[in-house]
């Protein structure tokens, strides 16, 4: 029974990553990720206050994947500090990785409430089964984003804004203070972004963090209060006004974009959209 | 009246089918249970290969035990773990692509097995017997062995069943979390290690992988959620072993490859169900 008691501590250890007292929920400094030769983030820095909500935005292959990927633990970085809640990334249950929706595989035979569950996971350890406590989490976690009705439905039969919610509830039945959303916005319609928008508002509320990434400018500079201008490296950090100056944003999508400038603003039209940027990256 | 009851239970008067249909009746069970995250996670080729590759410790057991079972089951045991985790070695740090990597690796110990045998004189009957099985050879012993087996495998489905399902639903969430993901992932492959060497007997390694692919993939058409498939996909394979056996008595064919064509006949008509289902669908 030696290697069952092994697997519990060794699962269990790494959800008990400690929080330094007074330390930035994320505080990343001078980070550089190379894979093989390709350079894929560039002595990057950035802090992030509890709360917050950051949009990154960015063309296809800017690494915006790779930087949530680095937080999240999942992608070992080359150098530099990433410090949540003053550790190093690896093992923290409050971080959660809300995933693209083309990375999915919507087919799999699994419930709404099955893949919310899954965020419990950590909480349960493992050899574990749910609890009613559990699923009475799972229950609230989809009532915050609105599919309690959907919990017994087969994943594929949500709309592309369910599935989209589903994984954010999945991260708030693991009780995350800082969430990484890959590219949330990308191939929803307008109402789904607004309902995405919302719930992004109910989790300021309760003080969750929140890094997005995406392609579209308008909404980044609507709905967050700061973005950070990325392609492998920063190009800008603050409010959107700051950075998305008609320089800047040449500079960091180069050809990709075209500015159009009108009486009152500039408007910027990219034709980045939507390729898989995890299409250039190698996952272990 | 009598005569279909007598059809039914007169292959009952022979011990060794009694045997044997416990047998495919357990086999069946297991293979489809495992087989649920081959068909799941896409390791059909795998599965495949993985049966194909512990023909030599077959080999060494037969011409070392000379025809015995109990050193035929341990060395196919051995082989079959080392197989599976030398693949999933292979498929770490291959510098080829992984299913080439495999295909040689396969080929190359499946000769291995056949060269071995050959080396004893009118090997061919007992060579066709690993190949294709012999379920009506299965002894009290084979059996006692295959049902302590097949509730060790079982139990650790049942005792792994989260992690399983986080792990193979979403890897990045099962990394995020630091779930011991590559013991884990071990484990899985020791399971279809020993779902292998217990069904050998029943349809030896060349058919191997129908029994952990077809009934699943069955219940996988028929149901979206994990557990109904797991159930669903045990059910079938139950049924396609009794039936095949019946088959095989009362058509005398090989059992089995009577006990596989079952199976795919399922497959058959579920697939065309669902077809016909869709295209009369369509047309309302």
């Amino acid at each position: 029974m030696g290697i069952l008691k092994e697997l519990r501590t060794s699962s269990l250890s790494g959800y008990h990553v400690p929080h330094q007292p007074g330390a930035p929920i994320l505080e990343i400094s001078n980070l550089t990720l190379r894979y093989e030769n390709v350079l894929a983030l560039d002595n990057l820095s950035v802090k992030v206050t509890s709360g917050e909500r950051l949009a990154v935005i960015g063309p296809n292959g800017a690494g915006k994947s790779s930087l949530f990927k680095v937080i999240a633990g999942v992608l070992q970085h080359t150098s530099g500090e990433v410090n949540i809640y003053g550790h190093g990334p690896g093992g923290h249950i409050c971080i959660a990785y809300v995933p693209q929706r083309s990375q999915v595989d919507w087919k799999f035979p699994v419930s709404v409430a099955d893949v919310v569950m899954m965020g419990r996971i950590s909480k349960l350890g493992i050899l574990r089964w749910p609890k009613p406590r559990d699923w009475e989490y799972v229950r609230q976690s989809l009532r915050v984003v609105g599919l309690e009705e959907q919990a017994n439905r087969q994943i594929a039969e949500l709309s592309g804004g369910q599935q989209q919610r589903m994984f954010i509830a999945r991260a708030l039945a693991q009780e995350a203070e800082l969430m990484l959303m890959d590219e949330p916005f990308t191939g929803l319609d307008l109402n789904s972004q607004v309902d995405i928008l919302n719930i992004m508002d109910e989790l300021r509320q309760r003080g969750v963090t929140v890094l997005a990434s995406t392609h579209d400018l308008n909404l980044a500079s609507e709905h967050f209060e700061r973005v950070l201008l990325l392609n492998r490296r920063v190009y800008g950090l603050g409010s959107p006004a700051e950075v998305f100056t008609p320089e800047l944003l040449l500079r960091a999508f180069g050809g990709h974009l075209r500015l159009l400038q009108t009486e009152t603003e500039v408007v910027a039209v990219g034709d980045t959209c939507c390729e898989d940027e995890a299409s250039h990256e190698h996952l272990a | 009246m009598n005569t279909w009851l007598d059809l039914l239970l007169e292959p009952f008067s022979y011990a060794f089918m009694v045997r044997g249909m416990f047998a495919a009746l357990l086999v069946g069970v297991v293979c489809a249970t495992v087989g649920t995250y081959v068909v799941l996670r896409g390791m059909a080729f795998f599965g495949d290969a993985l049966a194909h590759a512990i023909l030599p410790g077959v080999a060494v057991g037969y011409l070392l035990g000379g025809g015995a079972r109990e050193p035929l089951f341990w060395w196919s045991l051995l082989t079959a773990i080392a197989a599976s985790i030398g693949i999933g070695a292979i498929s770490k740090g291959a510098q080829l692509r992984e299913d080439t990597a495999i295909g040689i690796v396969f080929a190359g110990m499946f000769a291995l097995g056949i060269a071995l045998i050959s080396t004893v004189r009118n090997y061919t009957n007992d060579l066709a017997h690993f190949l294709f099985g012999d379920v009506l050879g299965v002894s009290a012993a084979d059996l006692v062995r295959i049902a302590i087996f097949a509730a060790l495998i079982l139990l650790t489905v049942f005792l792994f069943y989260k992690e399983f399902l986080v792990l193979s639903f979403d890897p990045l969430l099962a990394v995020t979390l630091r779930l011991p993901g590559r013991i884990l992932e071990y484990i899985l492959l020791v399971l279809i290690a020993l779902a292998v060497v217990v069904s050998l007997q029943t349809v030896g390694v060349a058919l191997m992988v129908a029994m952990l692919v077809t009934p699943a993939a069955t219940a996988y058409l028929l149901t979206r959620r994990l557990p109904y498939m797991m159930a669903l996909g045990a059910v079938i394979a139950a049924l396609s072993g009794v039936i095949g056996l019946y088959l095989s008595y009362y058509v005398s064919v090989s059992s089995g490859a009577a006990i596989v064509l079952t199976s795919t006949l399922f497959f058959i008509l579920v697939w065309g169900g669902r077809a016909l289902q869709r295209a009369y669908r369509e047309r309302m």
